[in-house]
This record gives structure tokens, sequence and C-alpha cells, in this order.
């Protein structure tokens, strides 16, 4: 008899309990970010697709086109096209093409590359409609972020 | 006045309660919807619909009009006209129930001196709806959904039952306004805390609400009973399932918390109905609150629960109050 009416308080406590809870978490902030309308800041860690460094001292990218990446690439996605100039030490990068439709993000192109050219973008809206928007020329890229 | 002159006033009257009612049981399942899914939201820390009209305030206008639009389908193995008339039968009630209900002095349709009886046994139409849905779906979550709100009724009623019984044995009427008017002084969530919380327990199941909700419940059972249901005949379950949520609590205003009574307003009468809807709505919120906190219950630990708490509480309740009053 005892333990019917334990079990009764413990109970009806362990609910009131529960709604106190509820009660408290209805009036802390709401924590969803409406996405398209507002953004938070992406980790450092985050792996978007590779791209090359703009130097701070020359204002350009430190690409040697050494062609490490091109050729430790395991997926193959990466092609670096250069030429030879009159009048400059060693090539000249003209294209630094990424299949991205192929890209695993693994990672080694920039682990590889002895100038620290590339690093992962933090971009993360990678949505399109074609296969060829995600072939991407990252000399362009860099250009373009001026 | 020449409407009032070829038409009979009381025909007026009807045609007026008609219009006012039905339009009032959409505009309270569009405000409880939006509350529902706004709270639950809260809880989660979520922001619930945003994108329809300022705040998503719009969201259940466009959900209505896409049920609406929706086609009704009916299984080719269910019981073709009984499943058609199921969701009609779970709406009927909705109606009924609101000639009853006191919202001031003077917005009543109509004092019955058996105004309780009446609500009640219109209501506990709803569990026969849904056994009809479920038996005409032939489905298998349909039937245990039916077979579910069946046994959880009959537990259920009881201890409702007798919990009210006590209220009407201080009142000593059963008329909707006697019973408001017999608590002038105290209200009776004072003088029986015991058969408001039994009521209120069981208003919750027989709303098939959450944690009750086991006639729906959707882990197991899909939908439950309206499974099989599409378009105007699922929102007609739904409708009904947030009306009969309206009358758990207006019932409870009624009879614990002094209907419409409250700080005099200018024309009581008519704006008593302030005092009232404000109740209720505060009874709905808690009921909502309820909802997101408290998983499920077992189908062996909901029986439990009324026939070894509920049913001898009540009991107890009732005697006690029986002796209280004869003294």
């Amino acid at each position: 008899m005892s333990r019917y009416f334990t079990l009764l308080f413990t109970g009806a406590k362990s609910l009131l309990v529960g709604m106190g809870v509820t009660l408290r978490e209805m009036f802390k902030p709401v924590v969803t970010v409406q996405y398209p309308r507002e953004k938070i800041d992406i980790t450092p860690n985050f792996r978007g697709h590779t791209e090359l460094v703009r130097d701070p001292e020359s204002g350009t990218h430190r690409c040697i086109s050494c062609k490490l990446c091109q050729l430790d690439c395991p997926s193959g996605c990466i092609t670096v096209n250069s030429e030879k100039r009159e009048g400059v030490k060693g090539l000249v990068l003209v294209g630094y093409r990424l299949d991205f439709t192929k890209c695993s993000l693994c990672g080694i192109c920039v682990e590889v590359c002895p100038t620290d050219a590339l690093a992962f973008s933090q971009e993360y809206e990678l949505a399109g409609f074609t296969s060829d928007e995600f072939r991407y020329d990252l000399l362009t890229f860099l250009e373009e972020r001026g | 006045m020449i409407v009032t002159h070829t038409l009979p006033p009381e025909l007026i009257r009807i045609v007026t309660s008609v219009v006012v009612v039905v339009g009032f049981t959409f505009l309270n399942v569009l405000l409880l919807g939006y509350a529902e899914r706004k709270l639950s939201a809260r809880i989660m820390r979520r922001f619930g619909p945003m994108e329809v009209g300022p705040h998503g305030i719009l969201q259940l206008v466009v959900d209505g009009v896409k049920l609406l639009a929706k086609q009704f389908v009916v299984p080719r193995a269910s019981a073709g006209l009984l499943f058609r008339i199921a969701p009609l039968l779970a709406f009927m009630p909705v109606a009924l129930s609101f000639i009853v209900i006191p919202f001031s002095s003077r917005l009543q349709v109509r004092d019955m001196d058996t105004g309780l009886v009446f609500m009640l046994t219109v209501m506990s139409l709803n569990t026969v709806a849904i056994l009809v849905a479920g038996w005409t779906s032939n489905s298998k979550y349909s039937l245990f959904g039916a077979i579910r709100s069946v046994a959880q009724s009959v537990a259920y009623e009881i201890p409702m039952l007798l919990s009210l019984l006590s209220v009407v044995f201080m009142a000593n009427t059963l008329s909707m306004k006697g019973i408001v008017l017999a608590q002038s002084p105290v209200w009776y969530v004072v003088l029986q805390p015991v058969a408001f919380l039994i009521y209120f327990v069981a208003g919750m199941a027989e709303t098939n609400r959450a944690p009750f909700d086991l006639p729906e419940a959707e882990s197991e059972l899909t939908a439950g009973f309206h499974t099989e249901y599409s378009g105007m005949g699922f929102s007609l379950f739904i409708l009904a399932e947030y009306t009969n949520m309206f009358f758990v609590c207006s019932l409870a205003v009624v009879l614990f918390f002094g209907g419409w009574s409250g700080p005099p307003l200018p024309y009581m009468e008519y704006t008593g109905i302030i005092w009232f809807s404000l109740k209720v709505y505060l009874l709905l919120f808690v009921m909502i609150w309820i909802r997101w906190t408290f998983p499920r219950v077992r189908f062996d630990q909901l029986l439990n629960f009324c026939w070894m708490y509920l049913i001898p509480f009540s009991l107890v309740n009732l005697l006690l109050t029986a002796v209280v009053v004869k003294l």
C-alpha cells in the first residue's frame, strides 16, 4: 500500500519536473538559423573545394606549376596548364582546372604542394543545374576574388 | 425590421447559431493549430512556421486550402459508404456540443436542464466515429487504432463521469448555466481540486491527445484510425480533434473555473465571453504544453493508471463530497 502512494507521488513529481524543463526551454532563445537570410561562420576546418591562395607579398598565387597535385590526385580531377614565357623564370600558370564532380576532398593536393599554393575554401553553397558548373578553373576564381 | 416580421425569430436564432458555430469551429482550429505548431517549436527552440505571412500566421490557412483541394481517396477494400460517413460522424458532435456551452450569461444557444449529460453524451460519440473509421478502412493499422480508442474510452469515461458527478452534487444541477451560477463565491477548482485533476487527465485521454494518443500512435500504427483517410476526410478528423480539445477545456472552465465570471466589464452579459475564452485558451495552452513534454504511455500503463489510480480516487472523492454535501 505504501508503494502505491510512493509511485503516485514520485510519478506526479517527475511529471511536474518535466513540465518545468519544457517551460524553461520555451523562453530560451531560438537556436534555428534561418539559412538563406541568416548565415553563421563556417569552422576553419571546413573542407570546401580547393582554391589558390593569394600571396600577400606578390598579390597573386604561389603556384610554380610543378604538377605534383595533378600527379598525386587519386581521382585524377586536377589539370594544371602552364606555358613558358619569354623573360619569365620558370613556368607560368595559365589554367588550373579542378573537376569537382570527381573530387573526394581528400586533401592530398593541399598537403603535397611545395609552395603552399593550395588551401581549402569556405565555399559551401554548391547547388547547380548542370555538371559543367562544377568543373572549376581555380585561376579564374582567384582573379574573380579580386 | 422586415426580417423579423416575415421570419420567426426562433428560425433566425437557429440560423445565426449554426453560422457562428461553424465559423467559430474553423477559426478555433486555425488558432489552435497555429498555437500548437508555434509552441511545440518554441519548446524545441525552433521557430515553427515562418514563411507564409508574417511569422507564418497564414500557414494553417494554406494547409486548409491544400487539404480541401486534395482528392478524397477511398480504398477499394474499404466499406465505401460507411468509410465516407465516418468523418462526418466525427465532425457532427462538434456542432451539437456548442448548443449548451454558456459563453456568457446571454451567449448560449440553449440552456438545457440536462446540459452536462447532453454534452458528455455527444462528446463520447467521437469514439463511435473512430471505431467506424477504423473498422471500415479495412486496414490493420486503422483497426488497431480503433480498438485502442474504444478500450481507452471505456477506461476513461468512468473516472471522468465520476469526477464530474461530485461537482454536480455540489451545484445540485445539471444545467451548464446553473453550474456556473452555483460557483459565484468560490470556483469549484478550489473545493474540488482532485476532481479537476482527474477530469483533466481523463479529458486528455478522451481527446486522444499525447501522452494518451494511442489510437494514432504514429510510431506503431502509421496514423492509427485515419491512416486511410486523405483530403477533406482527414481534415474533418483533425477538425473534430481540435474542437474536442476546445470542448474538454470549456467544460473544465464551466465546471471548475466559474465559466464567464471574472472582473466585471461593461455589458457583462455579453462580454463575459472574453473571460470565458481567456480561461479556455489558458487550459488549452496547458494541454499543448503537456503534449510536447511527455512521451506516449504504453497501453497497459494507460489502463493501469486508470483502473488503479483514477477510478479509486474519483470514487473516494465522490463519497467524501456526498458526505460533506449531506452534512
